[in-house]
């Protein structure tokens, strides 16, 4: 795919020979060594006649329960998510649960409506690479990646919550403006 | 009050430089405005019929001294001099243009104020009710909880695209003033058989174009698991909730869709799940957030002061003030005080000026612990003030013209910015209400009136909440022309009640007449010290209807 980035020990970084290729519904999958993300559907076809393949992952679209791909997480080489648009937060949910609640310790990628202001959510929530939009500067997206972004709540990246990560002193009584 | 901690001040000033880059990227072209739209909307900026508005919130409606002068020094030096209080508890700024908006949010971050959240498709500000720890019927402060509830759905990352927009409330008393019932979530707090915090909570409610009040799905739930719990709920609702048509989004269609038992059901097994982890809230960290709302320092004073005594004889005006506008306070000698924005004069409900909120300030300053209170009705509350000052603190507010004795009367009128700001408006509700604090200038009349709630809305998205008003007015556009359409019968609190329309509605000039006849009828109907609502509940809206369009001059033969 074209304009990755990818978490490379946590660290962000552009991947412009990301070797995974999003198949498109119907198209023919035999006779290809490049890997290969196929709709789910499609997916669960094949994944039942066949021993796991590296080289095949899966595209969960945000009405598909991932609680389906719970037998093959621990093989699956990839699960993308799908944001049909960058305000449908479905994946933010279908994310946490594959990582905290199934497990997956793979790469969980982003595709769709990807943006650089929804990047740290997506991180937070477990995605492991994140397929910019391709009529947008992937350099530039880089940049939302860096920057503050802790948060109160747990989540998959922090799943200790902000109280108890650290024992918070009680508050010096209020003296305006100061530390 | 809460006070920041050197963590929650880094986050509101991280927040204000990630604004202040995606405001010069939108300004630069290089965000278009759908993109940047859910951006600005999470940090309370809505485009307006006009300008650009700025919804700063006041985490469940408590502000100090300081922040209400800063909240000021914004009105002056940013807008037209004035601010707008909410339903919700927040302020908004009407006049502003995109580009002064990081240099207000950092003004307010300073201050640890802040518009995250005020608007978009996530979880919005958390309210409760403004005499939260001082109201003599409190069994339980619910705001270190309401405190803990902001912190966590601040930025929470997974629940920042919901399909609609996800509102909280908590209570605590036995009359319910903070309309838990019409939110996605309404929390009511109360003590279990051992003494232990306990909640009860309700989910889809919500007023909009079909109103509906929330029901319980959980009863006895420990406050440890709040969190865990309000997680379960939202996750659900991220993953079930409609998307498809914004009408369709809330969580109360969902829960109707599947029925409360099923949803019920899916909450609990999610959160079966995730009740017993990470996410359980510590005593540690409840008594963190609940040290910073411990009691002031009060004074040991009698219950009753005799020169307070002696100016409830010798002043009915003053009487009379404090029997509307003052509510029982649980420390003897103390009371809490409504400060009135309904003059009804010149300002809409909710209205303040820069010099009354300095003026508000100073009083509380002066007469009180420096806090402030906004009320769910658009006032504001000064929550500790000895009896004994009450007659100086009067005097002071009917200088700042913010001493009208009509709290919970029918001119303390509830009424959305209507078609003056906002760009959904089918109607200007704010001429209604004016028109009809105009009628009803008459105190011992409304004093007789007693106990009435009067809410506008003006078009049927209802933010001025008149479907649980004992009077509501919803204003519909028929042919480009303002009508306005009457309610009776709602009700807020533990007794929740939607209102039922009575029959075609009005033209604007119209309502006030109408509403006399309203209360006329009330007026014939009612037994001793029978309140409005109450009327309309033992007889039905029949009789009403009847003397409303008994005349043919005010049946306008407009829209039903
Ligand atoms: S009820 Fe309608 S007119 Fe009034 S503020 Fe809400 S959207 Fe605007």
């Amino acid at each position: 795919m074209k304009n990755v980035i990818t978490l490379k020990n946590g660290s962000p970084e552009h991947d412009p020979s990301d070797p995974w290729v999003l198949l498109e519904a119907g198209a023919d999958v035999m006779g290809s060594d490049t890997p290969i993300i196929l709709p789910f559907a499609h997916w669960l076809e094949h994944s039942q006649a066949r021993a796991p393949d590296p080289r095949q992952g899966v595209l969960l679209g945000p009405d598909e329960d991932p609680l389906r791909l719970v037998p093959a997480v621990s093989h699956l080489p990839l699960i993308a998510l799908q944001f049909p648009d960058f305000r449908d937060g479905r994946a933010y949910s279908q994310a946490n649960l594959l990582r905290l609640r199934y497990g997956f310790r793979g790469d969980l990628r982003a595709v769709g409506d990807v943006l650089r202001d929804q990047l740290l959510l997506m991180r937070h929530c477990g995605f492991s690479s994140f397929a910019i939009r391709e009529d947008k500067p992937v350099l530039d997206a880089l940049e939302g990646l860096r920057g503050f972004d802790e948060v109160y709540a747990r989540s998959v990246a922090n799943p200790v919550p902000r109280y108890r990560r650290q024992s918070l002193k009680p508050n010096a009584h209020r003296v305006s403006g100061t530390d | 009050m809460y006070s920041y901690n050197r963590y929650d001040r880094a986050l509101v000033q991280a927040r204000v430089q990630q604004f202040r880059d995606q405001v010069s990227r939108r300004l630069s072209g290089k965000l278009s405005e759908e993109e940047f739209l859910p951006l600005r909307l999470q940090n309370g900026v809505y485009l307006q019929r006009h300008a650009y508005m700025l919804r700063v919130a006041i985490p469940y409606g408590t502000l100090s001294s300081e922040q209400l002068r800063t909240l000021a020094e914004v009105a002056d030096r940013y807008d037209r001099g004035y601010g707008h209080f909410t339903t919700r508890q927040n302020i908004q700024f009407n006049w502003l243009e995109l580009e002064q908006v990081p240099d207000i949010l950092q003004l307010l971050a300073d201050q640890e104020m802040h518009a995250i959240q005020t608007s978009g498709n996530c979880v919005r500000n958390i309210t409760t009710e403004a005499f939260a720890g001082v109201a003599a019927d409190e069994l339980i402060d619910p705001r270190p909880l309401a405190e803990i509830m902001r912190q966590w759905s601040t930025a929470n990352p997974e629940f920042l695209f919901l399909p609609r927009k996800f509102k909280i409330a908590i209570s605590s008393s036995e009359n319910d003033r903070a309309a838990v019932r019409a939110h996605d979530i309404g929390l009511y707090l109360y003590r279990g058989k051992s003494g232990e915090h306990r909640l009860r909570v309700l989910v889809g409610g919500g007023l909009g174009r079909t109103p509906v009040l929330s029901q319980v799905i959980r009863e006895e739930l420990p406050w440890q698991h709040l969190l865990t719990y309000v997680e379960a709920i939202l996750r659900v609702y991220n993953r079930h909730g409609r998307r498809d048509n914004k009408y369709k989004a809330r969580i109360k269609i969902l829960l109707r869709s599947l029925g409360v038992e099923a949803f019920a059901r899916e909450v609990e097994a999610e959160w079966a799940l995730i009740r017993d982890g990470a996410g359980e809230l510590t005593r540690e960290e409840y008594e963190r957030v609940a040290r910073d709302f411990g009691p002031p320092a009060y004074e040991s004073l009698d219950t009753a002061d005799m020169a307070y005594g002696r100016h409830l004889t010798l002043s009915a005006d003053f009487a009379r003030w404090v029997e509307t506008n003052t509510h029982a306070h649980k420390v003897s000698g103390y009371a809490s005080v409504v400060v009135s924005t309904k003059a009804g004069e010149g300002a809409p409900p909710g209205d303040l000026d820069s010099d009354q909120m300095r003026g508000v300030a100073h009083l509380a300053d002066v007469y009180g612990f420096g806090e402030i209170r906004v009320a769910h009705e658009q006032n504001l509350v000064l929550p500790d003030i000895r009896k004994r000052d009450l007659y100086m603190l009067w005097q002071a507010l009917a200088e700042l013209k913010l001493a009208t004795p009509n709290i919970g009367l029918l001119t303390d009128v509830i009424a959305c910015p209507g078609g003056d700001y906002c760009s959904l408006a089918n109607t200007r509700s704010l001429p209604v209400a004016a028109a009809i604090q105009q009628r009803f200038r008459d105190l011992d009349l409304l004093h007789d009136l007693g106990s009435l709630s009067l809410n506008i809305s003006g078009c049927m998205n209802a933010c001025g909440h008149h479907h649980i008003g004992n009077i509501g007015i919803l204003g519909v556009n028929k042919n480009d022309e303002e009508f306005f359409q009457l309610t009776i019968g709602g009700q807020k609190g533990r007794n929740s009640k939607l209102g039922k329309v009575i029959g075609p509605a009005f033209r604007a000039e119209e309502v006030p007449e109408a509403i006399e006849r309203l209360l006329e009828a009330y007026r014939q109907l009612r037994e001793t010290d029978e309140t409005f609502a109450d009327t309309v509940q033992r007889v039905g809206i029949g009789p009403f209807r009847e003397t409303v369009y008994a005349r043919e001059s005010v049946v306008a033969g407009g829209v039903s």
